[in-house]
Formats: structure tokens, sequence, C-alpha cells
């Protein structure tokens, strides 16, 4: 039996804010949500230019470290009002996610992650959505144990690591240069 | 206090990656923007945890049958062909991914967007914003109503012009399903000049054109096209038979 062919990717190209709008979805809680935290963050280019253009999509577990999504084998996540989900565009450069902080969240052979947000990072100039991972600086004994940062050297684990702010946490993304980003093949 | 209970295997679903051979790069010499953008180093591989395999399952809250028809809008008809997109959604297995938002932007007939950094010479249309949103039913049946994008010329090389075509926006059920992605119309002239067309794979290329569809022309009404979307399925893995049905 042949299977059919994965449909291929194409970048959203300069005008993706006319179809990717969508009303509030920077909220991934309500902002008044007791616990709620801001993700913000710049994304540069190769030049050190912050990308005007793009859009920060974001996925994650909710302070227990559940899902919101039926193939959570352990149940539905337990907060009213949290979807989970963020897509920020990053207007001047800079995306702000509103969201609760995640808890760790089962590797599925017997450990613990860290605290981590799945990041989709679109633009014009990638024909792909490129992928990575926010972590949280302060976790660090968490950290230490993760599975996915364990697998990179020292310098590079860095790129992930969002610091503390007055209202959440910061973590620029570099597409390009010294600094660049891990990104992930998913 | 966490809630969470290490020390447990879970069995999840995980999805098959597809063969780089037949997937878009991100990045591409032709098309100039990825010079400064396209990441350079490798990416690393991320094994697909629950993270990966959950997903925002959005829309049915939010998307109106109005959201189907691009021809009405502000309050009156849209210029151009009317015509009508429609197809499934499916996974690599075949199978159809039902209830998921499906989210189109495109130009208008004269092949302008409504949007600010778009300034060429040519028309808005004052009834044509450009924006749809679909769920696929539980067949994984999509289908809207539009106008056919015009070509528009753009800055990347010396008269370059791209294909007519409308952007795709899908989500599946994971993470790993997202898939932004651009559909094209039957025998374009405009295929051999275009750096973003021409970035996909040979051997892929025909998934990014729709088909002309008679049967769904409308008489006295609108032309049919018809495209189905396949996102990532389950991985297949050794242990699995072709007709894994009772097979662990
Ligand atoms: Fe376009």
């Amino acid at each position: 039996m042949t299977q059919p062919m994965t449909t291929p990717s194409a970048t959203v190209g300069p005008y993706l804010a006319i179809g990717l709008t969508w009303e509030g979805g920077e909220f991934a809680v309500p902002a008044d949500t007791p616990g709620a935290i801001w993700l913000r963050g710049t994304v540069f280019d190769g030049n050190g230019d912050p990308v005007p253009d793009a859009m920060v999509e974001t996925w994650q577990a909710d302070p227990d470290g559940r899902f919101d999504h039926p193939d959570d084998p352990r149940g539905a996540a337990r907060h009213p009002g949290f979807t989970g989900f963020g897509r920020s565009h990053t207007d001047s450069g800079e995306y702000a996610i509103c969201t609760l902080k995640p808890g760790r969240v089962p590797d599925g052979e017997g450990g613990l992650q860290a605290p981590h947000v799945d990041v989709s990072l679109f633009a014009r100039g990638l024909l792909d959505r490129v992928v990575t991972r926010i972590y949280f600086a302060d976790e660090a004994e968490a950290n230490a144990e993760d599975v996915v940062l364990r697998g990179l050297p020292e310098d590079r684990r860095q790129t992930l690591l969002a610091t503390p702010t007055d209202d959440g946490y910061r973590l620029d993304l570099h597409l390009q240069g010294d600094r660049e980003t891990v990104f992930f093949a998913v | 206090m966490t809630g969470t209970t290490p020390g447990s295997r879970l069995d999840l679903r995980r999805y098959a990656r597809t063969d780089v051979a037949l997937r878009t790069p991100v990045g591409y010499a032709d098309y100039k923007s990825t010079g400064l953008r396209a990441p350079l180093r490798t990416p690393v591989d991320l094994p697909h945890r629950l993270t990966e395999v959950t997903g925002p399952l959005l829309g049915e809250d939010r998307v109106t049958a109005a959201d189907a028809d691009l021809t009405k809008r502000l309050g009156g008809e849209a210029q151009g062909q009317r015509i009508i997109v429609h197809g499934r959604v499916l996974d690599s297995d075949g199978r159809p991914v039902p209830n998921t938002l499906v989210e189109v932007w495109q130009a208008n007939a004269a092949g302008r967007y409504r949007h600010v950094v778009d300034n060429w010479p040519a028309p808005l249309d004052p009834h044509f914003d450009g924006l749809g949103r679909v769920m696929t039913d539980d067949q994984g049946r999509y289908e809207f109503t539009t106008v056919k994008p015009g070509a528009y010329p753009w800055g990347n090389h010396h008269n370059a012009w791209r294909p007519a075509h409308i952007h795709f926006s899908l989500f599946g059920r994971a993470f790993t399903q997202r898939l932004v992605t651009q559909m094209y119309f039957p025998d374009d002239p405009l295929f051999f000049q275009d750096p973003i067309f021409n970035s996909i794979p040979e051997g892929a290329r025909h998934l990014a054109i729709s088909r002309f569809d008679y049967e769904r022309t409308v008489p006295d009404w609108a032309l049919g096209f018809q495209w189905d979307i396949v996102l990532r399925g389950a991985e297949q893995t050794p242990f699995e038979t072709e007709d894994d049905g009772d097979v662990a």
C-alpha cells in the first residue's frame, strides 16, 4: 500500500497578519489569571536586526504538567481558561505571550522533563517553520535532569533559557549568528 | 506540587518524519529573504514526547459559516472569478483529520493584498479582505468560496511574479502536524521563475497544485478546484505490519 505523501510547507510570506491574526491570540490564559506571566523576547536575523514580520506560536503544559488535549493519557488539564496555546506577531521584532508557567512533564521513559514551552516560529524568508523550546533559567535542578537539555553542549543550552523579568520571563530568538538559537527537527 | 508521576512509561503516538528529500528546506538560495533568516546550523533531532504529540485544538467556538465565503464581505460582493476550493485534510496514513481549523489568506483578483506593506499599483477591492476560516467536518472535508487570486510582482529578482496562490495554515491534532503552506493552480505559466514554488523538491511539487474540478463546478455560479492536504501520520515501526489492525 502506498501512503499519501505529506504536503510540502511554504513560507507564510509578508502578509501573514491577514490570515493569522487571532483575536486575543497572545493570551494562553486571561491576563488576570492568578499566576499569569508574560513570555517576551525579540526575534533577530543574521544581521542582528529585529524581525518585524514573524509570528511566534507556543504550546505547553499547564502548571501541573498536563495538556489540554485528549492524547494526554493522564487526562485533561484542570486550569479553567488555560488553552496552552499562544500566538504573537512580532511587530517591531518582539513577541509577547501571556500564560502560566508550565509544570514538569513526564519524558515517557520514567523521568521528568524540565518545564518548557514548545515554540514554532514562522516568517517571510523561512520556507518552513522553525521549532525551538523555551526553558526557564531559574529551574536549574529540573534543567539539569532534562533529557533534551542534557543532549546539548553547555553554550548551546544557554540559547534556550529564559531569564526572569518583572512580569515573567524573557528569551530572545536568534535565527543566525554566534548566538543562533538551538532549533529542533520534529 | 506538580501532580505528575515520574516512573511510568507512557505509550505515545509518534509521528512520521517526512523524507528530507521530499520536504521544503527552510532556506533556499534563490529566495533572497532566506539569506539572513534561515538558521545555518543543523537542527537537533527532538524525539516526540507529550508536548509534541499534543497540540492546540482550535476554532470550533470561533469560526462561523460566513468565514467560509470570502466573496461576501464588507457589505458587498468581491470582484473576480468566483471559485470553490475544497478537499480533504488527511494524515499520511490516509486517515481523515476531522474538526481541525483551516485558515486561509490570499490576494484579491488583481493580485493585491489588503495589507500596509503591499502597495503595488493594483486596485484594492472594497468587498474583499482575503481572509477565510473553516473547520474540517467529521470526514476531514473542507470547502470555501472565494475569487481566484491574481498573480503579483515582488522584488526577489528582475521581473519576479508570484504564481496565483492561496496561503493555508493547519494544526491537525498535534504540534508535530502544524503546517503552513500555499496552494497553487494547475498549469500556471509563472512556476518556472518562482523560487518559492521551486524550493519544493521536484518530486513533491505536484502536491502543492490544486486540480480543476468540473464535478464541483457549479453551473452559472463558480469553478471548482480540489486540493487535498496531507499532514504527518503515525510513525511506522518495524514491528507493525501493513494491516496492523490487531498487532500491538
Ligand atoms: Fe502570497
